[in-house]
């Protein structure tokens, strides 16, 4: 059990940044997932927090009490890596013993905490077995043993799924996930895979070169991304953003096509714009419905068979494809004509200088519907 | 008569049957993706198409043309890895002008300097040719490797999971511009993973294979409607297909330990597979 | 399925990241260390030290003892390595102190005066010398050559026994020079290779060439064999892909075993005593045997041996990045 507080933490190589001063606090039991594309530093963060990586300046806190010059084993935190980092030449049950024989507890001891944690990560086939010769997803869960075994305060998890196949990483999502929830264990959990932060974080840090960009639960970060590039990054596809001039009470989109701002935003979209005209539009595919009466139109382009459902590319003029969602039975050859609406409480705006969301007046509850 | 042919290809490995029978073909200008979990054999066929690897038996037909016996460098095709495709000594004009600097064909510089930046251009990747390779991203440096494979113009480019070792996002886009630039140029590919997102979007039609066989062929629509058995059931669909233990009496089938019933097709089928919007589907099922 | 293996070389880390090795208190340990090794290392160069202050001291000032610290340095002793000489007359040395007071001896002749003797010409050493850099130079580029085909087709090529064969190239490696020298005397003496040039040479590739393969084979084992399989499915041959691709890569590698094979045949002592006497006596024994005749010329082993060193020193220090990576076999990862 533990509480992390990482205070204006930053990391820098010579004078470049690798991550900038950071605040973070983590609660008592929560799942935090650290998101965001290559290089954008949430490894490096992660191993600060481990101590594994030197702070160039801030403090981070554990329990309240300060570790930052701590080594990594009087952290009480246990790393969770992408290739597994298991001994080979040790057999699995060597491999979870291995850091209780380093604390020094007694032998009897050992073998119960061993065969407690097995039994939670349903492995006590293979306790004999050298890590070798086992497959991805059994050397991850041996891996999450060891990590298990010493009852840390908290777990660090680097994209551990990452180099697992498509369909395990689901298994073993859901398995990670329950064993937090059973645990009731600290996480900070690593990924570039939006998906999975959505699925198991309670929230979600997503970071862009060396900065935070926003931090809040998965449902805040999907329905209110804060800038531009959280509101691309998450959801797959990401969100449909469209530039276009506000005048009047509807954004002209290049191509003719024109939309009504709902009256939710009217009141404040001028002032936030700063009178200027510029804005971008954003909505999520499935905010969008093809209909015969739709507001606007554009041309199919191309479309994406996801098996329960298809993702169509409409071009609504000669440099902008939206991604709308469809259900699986519609068929469009390309070249079609379609017509479509957006949901007025879904469709987001932006500010094209800042990057920023234009903050709306009451975000949509928890409940709105995603079909 | 199929243009591009597997005919029972079998190979063994000491210790493991990598492929066993395995029999698939598609036509000039398909995009074909077999699919599977890792140590299915994906990358075994792959390397037995292109010539790196021998098998025991059967024949190999590209455009055509039985090729069992030919060299790698004879078969014409291009092959993109899933990593260490460039070579990091080089730039990446070199890289992409490596093909065709091959004494088996002998090109005239100039005419390398044109197909080098009509293949830059079309994976957008004009502004780096002067660079060194080790100083790409990894989106970037994939995008080199499959310009390599176009800039020979093969009759036949094989894909190794090329897109596995990149970022989420950049699958996504990078998947979106493959697909695009597949079906412009018109190139029959052959393309594999073990990600069913990645085969449902791209692939014109899928063969699965599991453990060195063949679980089933077809269009992303038959795998995903009328999977074969429940292997190809569950690999397939996110989230995964419900799959519900039931008994079949007087021409219906009930699901066990409730009362839900589902009119019975046809044969012996004891498994039915309710998708996830909630229609009963029930698909033939083999034992097991 | 992505691989346990990294994406591309890594490189050595430059400098220390875990906690406990920036932490202010073990940078005051880490000076420490640095110190106590440095004063280390003066100790252990101590000798080498002495070595070359002796060549540069007179005969007198070499033997004199306590010995002197502080000496007018001079070349005799380079003179006395280099050449031989012969004692002159009283008259002659008049006779030569004129022709060089008007400027018309060389060096060399003027040194060699002031001990009252005239250059007769060069020593047997010049030979030595000129021998130890044609045999061991040939053997190294035989045993890097031979081994880089040899690594290159053990790291590429499945055969049946492989394992078998590399560890019976490793085992040449293991007699001590003198349980095989013998033999190997006889047997030159019969093929008429006894102190011959290509005697030794043979002898000095064979020997490295056990060490090049399984140095040559990690390093090429490193370089990802999809390099070349790009390569081969794109049109090239084999033995093409080998020179354009791999060589480029292995470079450091091969750089690596040329220093180690270098310093092996520079070196080597035992079997060239053994197998030598006139035509192609090496530098180390041709030092060696300087002791006894007539007097030991203590400038002069000095001079020689200073000589000696520097060649390898200069080759080393030049090639120093590669050598690291050649103990690791690149098991720095970053």
């Amino acid at each position: 059990m533990a509480t992390i507080e990482l205070q204006k933490v930053e990391k820098k190589f010579a004078e470049a940044y690798a991550v900038k001063p950071l605040d973070l606090t983590i609660k008592d039991g929560e799942f935090v997932v650290l998101l965001g594309p290559s290089g954008c530093g949430k490894t490096t963060t992660l191993r600060m927090i481990s101590g594994l990586e030197t702070v160039t300046s801030g403090k981070i806190l554990l329990n309240g009490k300060e570790v930052t010059w701590r080594h990594p084993s009087e952290r009480d935190m246990a790393f969770v890596f992408q290739f597994y980092a298991l001994y080979s030449h040790l057999s699995v049950r060597q491999n979870i013993a291995f850091p209780l024989q380093a604390q020094g507890v007694k032998n009897d001891e050992i073998e119960r905490r061993v065969k407690e944690v097995v039994d939670i990560l349903r492995i006590p086939h293979l306790l004999r077995a050298r890590p070798g010769k086992l497959s991805g997803g059994d050397q991850q869960r041996v891996a999450l043993a060891r990590a298990l075994v010493r009852k840390p305060a908290a777990f660090l998890m680097d994209e551990p799924l990452g180099a697992l196949d498509a369909e395990l990483r689901e298994s073993m999502r859901a398995e990670i996930k329950n064993l937090h929830v059973a645990q009731h264990a600290t996480t900070v959990y690593v990924t570039h895979d939006q998906i999975e932060a959505m699925a198991m974080g309670d929230r979600i840090v997503v970071m862009s070169k060396a900065e935070v960009q926003q931090v809040g639960t998965p449902i805040e970060v999907y329905y209110n991304p804060a800038n531009l590039f959280v509101a691309r990054f998450i959801g797959s596809p990401g969100m449909n953003l469209v530039k276009g001039q506000y005048a009047g009470g509807s954004v002209s989109l290049h191509g003719g096509n024109r939309y009504s701002v709902p009256p939710a935003w009217t009141s404040r979209l001028g002032s936030a714009l700063g009178g200027a005209p510029d804005v971008i539009l954003g909505f999520r595919p499935e905010a969008a419905r093809v209909s015969p009466q739709g507001a606007l139109n554009g041309e199919v382009y191309a479309t994406d068979m996801y098996g329960g459902h298809t993702v169509l590319h409409v071009n609504i003029n000669e440099n902008e494809i939206v991604h709308i969602r469809s259900d699986r039975q519609s068929s469009y050859p390309m070249g079609t004509k379609v017509r479509f609406d957006i949901d007025p409480a879904m469709v987001r705006f932006f500010d094209p200088r800042t990057e920023q969301a234009v903050r709306g007046e009451n975000p949509p509850s928890a409940a709105a519907e995603v079909s | 008569m199929s243009q591009f042919e597997l005919q029972h290809v079998t190979k063994r490995f000491p210790t493991v049957t990598a492929l066993d029978d395995v029999s698939f073909s598609f036509q000039r200008g398909e995009f074909f993706v077999l699919l599977g979990p890792t140590g299915a054999g994906k990358t075994t066929t792959l390397r037995i198409i292109a010539g790196l690897e021998k098998h025991d038996s059967g024949t190999v037909i590209l455009d055509g043309q039985e090729v069992s016996t030919h060299t790698p460098a004879e078969r014409d095709v291009a092959f993109v890895f899933q990593q260490y495709s460039l070579y990091p000594t080089m730039t990446v004009y070199d890289n992409l002008a490596f093909p065709l600097r091959s004494p088996l064909r002998n090109t005239p510089e100039d005419v390398i300097k044109v197909k080098v930046e009509e293949a830059a251009e079309k994976l957008r990747i004009t502004q780096l040719l002067k660079r060194k390779t080790a100083q790409l991203s990894g989106g970037e440096m994939q995008r080199v490797a499959i310009g390599r494979a176009i800039v020979r113009n093969p009759r036949l480019f094989l894909m190794d999971e090329p897109l596995s070792n990149l970022d989420a996002k950049l699958r996504e886009s990078l998947r979106v511009e493959l697909k695009h630039l597949q079906k412009t140029q018109g190139s029959t590919t052959l393309f594999v993973t073990h990600d069913q997102v990645e085969a449902l979007t791209m692939a014109d039609r899928i063969a699965v294979l599991d453990k060195g066989r063949i679980a089933q062929q077809g269009t992303p629509d038959e795998i995903y409607d009328r999977p074969a058995n429940t292997f190809v059931a569950q690999l397939v669909g996110t989230p995964r297909i419900n799959l519900l233990p039931a008994a079949r009496a007087n021409g219906t089938v009930r699901v066990r330990g409730s009362c839900v019933a589902v009119p019975a097709p046809r044969a012996s089928c004891w498994a039915s597979a309710p998708r996830t919007c909630a229609r009963l589907r029930a698909g033939p099922a083999a034992p097991g | 399925m992505a691989r346990f293996e990294e994406r591309g070389p890594r490189l050595p880390v430059a400098q220390a990241t875990r906690v406990d090795k920036v932490h202010p208190r073990a940078r005051t340990v880490r000076v420490l260390v640095a110190l106590v090794s440095v004063v280390m290392a003066l100790v252990m160069l101590l000798p080498v030290g002495v070595m070359v202050i002796s060549a540069m001291k007179t005969r007198a000032d070499v033997m004199s003892s306590p010995p002197k610290i502080f000496f007018k340095p001079t070349l005799e002793g380079l003179v006395l390595l280099l050449t031989d000489r012969a004692q002159l007359s009283e008259e002659d040395q008049t006779k030569m102190q004129a022709l060089a007071d008007q400027g018309k001896l060389g060096l060399f002749a003027r040194i060699a005066l002031s001990t009252g003797m005239e250059i007769t010409g060069p020593s047997a050493y010049v030979t030595r010398l000129k021998n130890s850099v044609i045999i061991a130079g040939t053997s190294t580029v035989a045993s890097v050559v031979l081994g880089l085909f040899a690594a290159y087709a053990f790291s590429r090529f499945a055969m049946r026994g492989k394992n078998d064969l590399l560890f019976f190239i490793l085992s040449t490696r293991m007699l001590p020079a003198v349980v095989v020298t013998i033999p190997l005397f006889l047997m030159y003496r019969q093929l008429g290779l006894h102190d011959r040039h290509l005697g030794m040479i043979i002898l000095y590739t064979v020997f490295n060439l056990s060490f090049s393969v399984w140095l040559l084979k990690g390093f090429i084992d490193e370089i990802p064999k999809e390099y070349e399989e790009a390569a081969l499915v794109d049109g090239y041959t084999r033995m093409q892909a080998f020179f354009r691709i791999v060589l480029p890569q292995a470079v450091s590698g091969i750089a690596a075993t040329v220093v180690f094979c270098l310093i092996f045949a520079w070196n080597e002592y035992a079997f060239a005593l053994m197998l030598t006497s006139q035509r192609a006596r090496t530098a180390p024994v041709g030092i060696a045997t300087m002791m006894g005749r007539g007097g030991i010329e203590w400038s002069a082993i000095a001079a020689g041996a200073v000589g000696f060193l520097v060649p390898v020193v200069i080759i080393t220090f030049a090639l120093r990045k590669y050598l690291l990576r050649g103990i690791t076999f690149g098991a720095i990862r970053g």
